[in-house]
């Protein structure tokens, strides 16, 4: 099990890679108009499959909303 | 006649930017950026939620350009990173870049802004920035690079119009990149005194979103755009003291 902040929120959970992470959240990683950030820096969608996730890491999962 | 807008030499072909937000419903949502005419449209950027993602807002708006926005962030930080995030989703590296000194207020916090602006100047970001009605904070964003400048006529959200006329008109004349009136527009004649004073474009939300009949405002507001930039372009009379007749003096019956 890795310990990490997903949005703010700290959670253990048994993955490896930022893939992992979202299809364990039940994210389609195919779904357009996500994007990923690990420790303030973005993860290329196309990096996903090979970003691994670390113990402590400070993960964002965003996407659109409305706005103003 | 052409009178095209160009922001980071990019056409767009409405002077009015909308807001999705605060809509009854995506339906109402819809019509009214219809009716609008607009083609430039707000969207905020913020994290999933825990139970998952289900939809996109964005399948929606297909056929309008996003400007994706930073509101609530109130660090250069979390601004930049929610613009790189918002670069990666949406494909486009146009921000309207909202840096929040006061959360009561949601008055800009100039200082941040600045730094926030010019370093998303430096990574590639078409800059829009809301910032405060204040001709030097305008130069400055300028200075850094920012693509537009866009003062705010009042607080977000307020409908108080736009509180001080002079300080926008000696902006517009000043500035070197377009002036975009962002916030406190209240209702389609705020719209188009904005664009009387020089605006070049104004963005509107709350006031299309929660009027009583959102797809009537939306086409007041489009209609108010157009009759201020033709009232700004034809060229207003000075004001003056006394009447001057517009009938002719000579010919009066029964002198």
């Amino acid at each position: 099990m890795t310990r990490l902040k997903v949005n703010g929120v700290e959670e253990e959970v048994a993955v490896a890679t930022v893939t992992e992470l979202l299809a364990k959240r039940g994210i389609d990683p195919k779904v357009r108009f996500l994007a990923v950030a690990i420790n303030g820096n973005v993860v290329r969608r196309a990096d996903w499959p090979a970003t691994a996730v670390a113990a402590g890491d400070n993960i964002e999962i965003v996407r659109p909303l409305q706005g103003g | 006649m052409t009178d095209q807008l160009i922001i980071a030499g990019t056409p767009l072909k409405s002077r009015l930017f909308v807001g999705t937000a605060r809509y009854p419903n995506q339906r109402v949502m819809l019509d009214a950026l219809a009716a609008s005419g607009c083609e430039l449209v707000t969207v905020s950027i913020r994290r999933i939620s825990l139970d998952g993602y289900s939809g996109s807002l964005v399948d929606l708006l297909d056929g309008y350009r996003l400007l994706p926005n930073t509101a609530g962030c109130v660090t250069a930080r979390d601004a930049i990173l929610t613009a790189e995030l918002a670069r990666e989703a949406l494909e486009t590296n146009w921000v309207k870049l909202e840096l929040i000194g006061d959360r009561e207020l949601l008055y800009p916090d100039v200082e941040q802004l600045v730094h926030a602006a010019d370093e998303l100047v430096r990574k590639g970001f078409v800059v829009l920035p809301y910032c405060n009605e204040d001709p030097v904070a305008c130069q400055k964003l300028a200075d850094v690079g920012c693509a537009a400048v866009m003062p705010l006529g009042s607080l977000i959200g307020s409908g108080m119009g736009i509180a001080n006329p002079a300080a926008i008109e000696m902006i517009c004349s000043r500035s070197p990149v377009p002036v975009v009136l962002d916030a406190g527009i209240g209702t389609a004649s705020d719209a188009a005194q904005a664009m009387e004073l020089g605006c070049e474009a104004v963005l509107v939300d709350t006031a299309i979103a929660k009027s009583h009949d959102p797809l009537k405002m939306a086409a007041a507001m489009r209609a108010g755009v157009e009759a201020g930039r033709l009232a700004r372009l034809a060229g207003r009379i000075p004001k003056q003291r006394f009447a001057e007749p517009s009938s002719p003096q000579l010919g009066l019956v029964g002198s």
